[in-house]
């Protein structure tokens, strides 16, 4: 999967679940505030990536990553390790 | 310290019968049956394909996706009666902020929450696949926990688990915390899911009319030839509150409820006896302070089941000879709403006593031994009347009966 079709599934998966408008999703934005996640819906996203990628994030992993654009390189590294 | 009035001013409803009140008066005044055959269930093995029928509302535009993620369907059906009696209650968001409005509502399962959440964990074996929803769906209280955080809500906060009585006995309890000064205001109210994994082990036992043929006549209450209920559900809120705070607030006050009895069986778990009701019904004549004669009306549990119908009537016959006014069982339209059943038959009486009629007890063709002794109308009544007794009944021999009052 090369970065650019990982970063439109990703963005698209994420606006579909939590209603957001697709180009409201900045590489550079911040996750929590642009999808207004919480502490719970965290969970959801964390989930989705789980089921879409097949990628696990563990919880001491999702703190560290802020932007989209450290979650499609966390995701990407994943995918092709 | 002297016992305060309780009034209700507020009333909603999303019901097999219609999703807010006017629709629900219009068909309660022209008898429509809100009963389908679901073929679904057939292929599940049920026994019984029979079903009330009611779409869930889709919330998104009113509430957040935050929000909606922890309701199950019983709640968003309360949520849409709830957001109705508000309005009607004239009990805005700042009100809510600002005063301790309580909330009891009657709810007794959220199978479908749970059964997911477990096929999930089963085929997945990762919790977080689960979703961070599941957790606030599959609690009993789900109905309160989801109400409570919408509406801001900042009085008593608790869900009633009294099987079939589930929302009488919310009203009930609601109720007696106003008598007795300890809130001014509580959003009672009854909940019921309506999905085929909530009722599966109540078809395996043969409760359910298999009139399959028939699907608008087969819940017949009273009838000699009623052979089950048929599962329903959806959401009823009553807005009960001091007679004072509604007049400081220059609220539409509705009616009173004057009383409130309960009493257990002590016998079987699910086959109902005379003498449990009968103890309900007493203690809340002599609750409400009122000639028994001065009741207009009584909206009877009767789920049409054969031994449940025999033995109210028998209860009623006893309690009320030959001063019983006409009986009718709303259910022979809805179905059996279980843990809404006690809130939306306040509601089903209160619409009707205040459009002074007596909606039909549907399919009821031929009375048995027992019925014959009560006035059961099969036909529409245009009757005016002030004060209407509601009996629920519940598995477990639970059992409560409310007396309200027009005004």
């Amino acid at each position: 999967m090369t970065r650019e079709e990982l970063v439109a599934k990703t963005n698209e998966i994420l606006a579909e679940e939590f209603e957001v408008e697709i180009e409201d999703i900045k590489p550079d934005g911040d996750i929590k505030k642009t999808l207004e996640l919480d502490s719970l819906s965290i969970v959801d996203m964390v989930a989705l990536i789980e089921e879409t990628f097949g990628v696990k994030i563990l919880g001491t992993e999702v703190s560290k990553i802020k932007t989209f654009d450290a979650l499609y390189d966390f995701i990407l590294e994943k995918v092709n390790a | 310290m002297e016992k305060r009035r309780v009034v209700i001013t507020g009333m909603g409803i999303y019901s097999c019968l219609g999703k807010n009140l006017d629709e629900v008066r219009d068909s309660l005044y022209t008898g429509k049956s809100g009963i389908i055959f679901d073929p679904a269930r057939k292929e599940m093995g049920f026994r019984s394909g029979l079903t009330a029928f009611i779409e869930v509302p889709d919330l998104k535009g009113q509430l957040s996706r935050n929000q909606r993620v922890y309701m199950p369907e019983q709640a968003k059906y309360a949520y849409v009666a709830t957001a109705e009696a508000l309005r009607n209650a004239r009990l805005d968001q700042d009100y809510l902020n600002t005063h301790e409005v309580g909330l009891l509502y009657g709810n007794d399962s959220t199978a479908d929450a749970v059964v997911k959440s477990v096929d999930t964990m089963r085929e997945k074996k990762d919790t977080t696949l689960v979703g961070s929803g599941a957790i606030f769906q599959s609690m009993n209280s789900t109905v309160t926990m989801n109400l409570s955080c919408i509406f801001k809500l900042r009085g008593i906060n608790l869900t009633v688990s009294g099987a079939c009585a589930s929302g009488s006995h919310a009203i009930g309890l609601g109720a007696l915390l106003i008598r007795n000064g300890l809130q001014d205001c509580v959003i009672c109210g009854g909940a019921q899911e309506v999905n085929p994994f909530s009722i599966g082990s109540f078809d395996g036992i043969s409760a359910f009319s298999i009139r399959e043929s028939e699907p608008t006549k087969a819940s017949r209450p009273f009838d000699r030839d009623r052979d089950g209920l048929i599962p329903s559900g959806g959401a009823a809120t009553v807005i009960i509150e001091s007679y004072e705070s509604a007049v400081r607030r220059d609220a539409p006050i509705l009616g009173e409820v004057l009383g409130y009895g309960f009493s257990s069986n002590g016998d079987h778990i699910s086959v109902p006896n005379v003498d449990g009701p009968s103890r309900s019904l007493k203690m809340c004549i002599q609750e409400s302070g009122i000639d028994i004669r001065e009741i207009g009306y009584i909206n009877a549990h009767a789920t049409s089941t054969p031994v449940g119908d025999r033995n109210e009537a028998k209860a009623i016959y006893n309690v009320f000879g030959d001063n019983c006014p006409e009986v009718t069982s709303t259910k022979s339209q809805t179905g059996h709403e279980m843990w809404m059943a006690g809130a939306s038959e306040v509601i089903y009486s209160m619409l009707m006593m205040k459009n002074e009629f007596i909606a039909a007890n549907i399919n009821f063709e031929n009375p048995d031994e027992d019925s014959a002794k009560l006035n059961i109308p099969n036909k529409r009544i245009e009757k005016k009347f002030d004060t209407f007794l509601s009996n629920s009944f519940g598995f477990g021999g639970t059992n409560s009966t409310l007396i309200i009052r027009n005004l």
